[in-house]
């Protein structure tokens, strides 16, 4: 076991690392999804919304797949590394947009009509009134969408990154000590979400609090 | 004296609803207005007209000898001399009340952050609502959310207040407290129209009552002959409808 222990670490940190840049990728896009949408923006609002669309409904090994072995037909070259981040950010980013676009769309009317009454432009509107209240209620659903994507990383061994799921199964593989190598599977996946889903409640918590009390 | 307002022939439709149908209305500095009307004859619409959050179909509306222009890029600037208060408060719920009443004259007004608080508390403790400044919305009640909105429609001093119904989502208990406020402003010389179905209030407040029905002016005067002496007998049966409250 403890010669493995390092192969693990260092699984652990490509997992890390892949998951929460694809994550930040996907925020990204999802709020300039969910912005394009909202204030349907001809053209865009219709490319966005195809987007989502495609990418939710499809699962992430398929989309990884695609880059990942689709890309080099069109003559780029792309690391494995970076087909993991992107992928992961492409799909978070089609539902971080859905999180971002229903929750600006649940802000009643009257909210911004209100700020519009006390002489905001409609700009002002929007970035000081309806985009932080939307901000507040949109966050149980982005924590529940960056824990999923965490949990998406363990399909990442597919197109060959060593991260976690890769690191077990090659173990498995070699040493045919299956019980070990899954259970530091297992405890490497909890360190990684433990610490994320503790957050994300206290976020969530303090997000209810400000808007709806206990 | 000279109207601040001019409201002249003002159409709106919603498709092929005639909601205000060639409206004239004027109001001048310090004048209290009440409009009463039966539900859905346009007053809330009429409001909305006033400050362009509905577009209108005819007419023009005119502040201080300038017209208000939907269209114009200085909208905002007109707006800031029109101050709305909505049934339903809608203050900020993400924002304290202090932040409330800050942010407008803040970001709009260019107005001194620590300036603008020390005016929010002087018009918070005229209102009885000092002990609330940091709480949020959500921990007032109805009557107190009320008040913080009356409040954050004068920190931007404007011309005129439009009050659409303000009483109406409240429990009959906390109908007085808002009310004395607005009765309040009425006596410092505010000009205000003011949307109520709360009759004893309009009397008490109004230097004229007008009546819409069917998006048109029926009948209008000073609020003793209005409601002792009704002339026209659409205004008599909306007042004899009240009879039975
Ligand atoms: N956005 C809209 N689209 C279509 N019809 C509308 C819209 N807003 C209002 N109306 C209609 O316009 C008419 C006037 O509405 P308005 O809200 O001005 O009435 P009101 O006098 O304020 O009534 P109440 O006393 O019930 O508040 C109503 O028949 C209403 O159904
Ligand atoms: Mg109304």
């Amino acid at each position: 076991m403890i010669s493995y222990f390092p192969k693990y670490v260092e699984a652990f940190w490509l997992t890390v690392r892949i998951g929460w840049l694809g994550i930040f990728l996907s925020i990204v896009l999802g709020i300039v999804s969910a912005f394009t949408i909202y204030f349907r923006i001809p053209v865009l609002s219709r490319i966005t919304g195809a987007y989502v669309e495609i990418f939710r409904n499809t699962p992430l090994l398929v989309q990884l797949f695609f880059l990942y072995f689709g890309i080099p037909k069109l003559g780029l070259s792309v690391s494995a590394e970076t087909c993991g981040i992107v992928g992961m950010g492409l799909l978070g980013g089609s539902y971080m947009a859905e999180a971002f676009r229903s929750s600006l769309g649940a802000i009643p009317k009257l909210q911004k009509e209100s700020a519009e009454a006390l002489g905001m432009t409609s700009f002002q509107a929007f970035f000081r009134v309806i985009l932080p209240e939307a901000w507040i209620l949109s966050i149980p659903a982005v924590v529940a969408n960056v824990i999923f994507l965490l949990k998406e990383t363990s399909v990442f061994s597919a197109i060959s990154l060593m991260d976690l799921m890769f690191t077990a199964k090659d173990l498995i593989g070699l040493y045919y000590d299956t019980t070990e190598a899954l259970f530091m599977l297992v405890v490497f996946y909890i360190i990684m979400l433990v610490p994320v889903s503790a957050a994300g409640s206290i976020l969530e918590k303090r997000a209810r609090y400000k808007m709806f009390g206990e | 004296m000279e109207a601040i307002l001019d409201i002249r022939g003002i159409r709106k439709n919603y498709e092929d609803l005639v909601v205000l149908d060639h409206l004239d209305m004027q109001v001048k500095s310090g004048e209290v207005v009440v409009i009463v009307g039966p539900s859905g004859c346009g007053k809330s619409t009429l409001l909305r007209c006033i400050n362009a959050l509905e577009r209108i179909d005819d007419g023009e509306v005119v502040l201080d000898g300038k017209v208000i222009n939907p269209q114009d890029k200085q909208l905002s600037k007109v707006r800031e001399k029109i101050g709305m208060v909505f049934q339903s408060y809608e203050l900020f719920p993400h924002k304290t009340v202090l932040q409330n009443l800050v942010l407008a004259p803040v970001i709009v007004k260019k107005m001194d952050r620590k300036e603008a608080e020390k005016e929010a508390l002087r018009l918070l403790e005229r209102v009885g609502l000092l002990s609330k400044q940091n709480n949020y919305p959500r921990q007032l009640s109805g009557g107190q959310k009320q008040r913080v909105a009356i409040v954050r429609a004068l920190m931007m001093n404007p011309e005129i207040l439009l009050l659409d119904e303000i009483t109406a989502a409240l429990d009959p208990e906390m109908v007085r407290e808002v009310l004395e406020v607005v009765l309040d402003l009425a006596k410092e010389g505010r000009t205000m129209i003011i949307v109520t179905h709360e009759l004893s209030f309009a009397k008490a407040v109004a230097d004229r009552v007008v009546f819409i029905d069917g998006g048109r002016i029926i009948e209008e005067g000073e609020p003793g002959d209005f409601f002792e002496h009704p002339k026209t007998e659409r205004l008599k049966k909306f007042l004899h409808s009240f009879a039975y409250e």
